[in-house]
């Protein structure tokens, strides 16, 4: 539907794996953060003229 | 196909005549040509407004959800998928249905035809391969093939899978076909495009929500789209609204669907959503192999677990 790869990860932890928690959570972040925004999908009001 | 209209006429009559059912679910003349309606008929004289042509495409495994009595309907090749659908998710008891097959050879899409006509169509009758049009000036005589519906032009399940009767013998089964063309055609695509292309196709939409009405699956008490506590998704014909309703009632059909068309018949502003649903059978079928609706034993993918499951999107 037009979402760039990397914006979008799976992962299955455990929730005995708190440190692979910590450390898939901030791979995660930065990696989307390296992607930076995607504003596609948000919802943008009409403007009235 | 015509032809089976009396043979459908003559099992209904006896069937209800026999008390073996309480309800023949089968399809009526619509007030407009090419349009034929669903109808549910109690007794063996009304077996004689039961009518069978190229414009049965509504699938009539949606009116079965969680009847109560004895019915006997009349199932094409994807409305008996959907009927089996249907029994595996315990929306109907298979001993409730007496299931009478329709070998099919594809519905007719009204809006290709009334494109071809020169005016307004009043009256459509079909003969064997041919569907002659009559208006106010003309008579035109078109080809059935060139008329298909696109999902039943590449169906390779025209037979009813389950049945307990037939109208006629199984028609021939189409084997050169290539039914996954079109989504192939999206993947190549780059996520860009993709998104423009999936902004252009579901632009039009009102949000009237014929598709999901005429969809066997979309079965819920009350959908996503109608709950307003919370609200999952604004009401607008917002881009943003327009997709996560079509998005999300794909994934609800994900391993469900059979293509059967009835929801892309249904629009009123002629949207292939079909587009969204057809990815999703894709991958069923590339992954597990998996057709839906195919017989009543094997288990969904969705509601089965496997070790050897591919899995690998999941790091
Ligand atoms: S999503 Fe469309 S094609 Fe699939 S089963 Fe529902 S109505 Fe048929
Ligand atoms: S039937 Fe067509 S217009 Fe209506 S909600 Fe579905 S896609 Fe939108």
């Amino acid at each position: 539907m037009g979402i760039e790869p990397g914006r979008l990860h799976f992962s299955w932890i455990s929730s005995a794996e708190s440190t692979k928690f910590a450390k898939v959570a901030q791979e995660v972040s930065d990696k989307v953060k390296a992607l930076g925004p995607n504003d596609h999908f948000a919802k943008k009001e009409l403007k009235v003229a | 196909m015509i032809a089976y209209t009396d043979k459908i006429q003559e099992i209904a009559r006896r069937l209800l005549k026999d008390c073996k059912v309480e309800t023949v679910i089968g399809f009526r003349k619509g007030s407009v040509p090419m349009m034929n309606e669903p109808c549910f008929i109690t007794s063996a004289d009304a077996a004689d407004g039961l009518v069978w042509d190229g414009n049965c495409g509504i699938n009539l495994a949606n009116y079965l959800t969680n009847r109560k009595e004895k019915i006997a309907v009349f199932a094409k090749g994807c409305d008996s998928r959907n009927i089996a659908n249907h029994i595996i998710e315990n929306k109907i008891d298979r001993e409730q249905l007496y299931i009478v097959g329709v070998p099919c050879q594809g519905m007719i899409e009204k809006r290709r035809i009334r494109q071809m006509a020169p005016g307004e169509i009043t009256e459509a009758t079909e003969d064997g391969d041919e569907i002659r049009v009559k208006g106010r000036d003309f008579e035109e005589v078109y080809n059935r093939d060139e008329a298909l519906q696109k999902n039943c032009a590449v169906c390779v399940h025209r037979n009813p899978v389950i049945h307990d009767e037939m109208v006629a013998d199984e028609v021939e089964e189409q084997t050169d076909v290539d039914r996954f063309a079109d989504v192939r055609e999206i993947e190549a695509m780059s996520p860009e495009e993709r998104r423009v292309f999936f902004r252009k196709l579901l632009e039009p939409c009102i949000r009237c929500y014929a598709c999901r009405n005429a969809c066997p699956l979309c079965y819920c008490p009350t959908c996503f789209v109608d709950e307003s506590q919370p609200q999952w998704v604004g009401k607008s014909q917002n881009p943003t609204d327009i997709w996560t309703f079509h998005f999300l009632r794909a994934y609800h059909c994900a391993g469900r669907c059979t293509d059967c068309g009835a929801c892309e018949r249904a629009c009123p502003v002629g949207i292939n959503m079909r587009l969204l649903t057809k990815k999703l059978n894709k991958d069923a079928f590339d992954q597990w192999g998996w057709e839906a609706g195919l017989n009543l034993e094997e288990r969904p993918p969705l509601d089965t677990y496997r070790p050897n499951d591919p899995e690998e999107f999941i790091k």
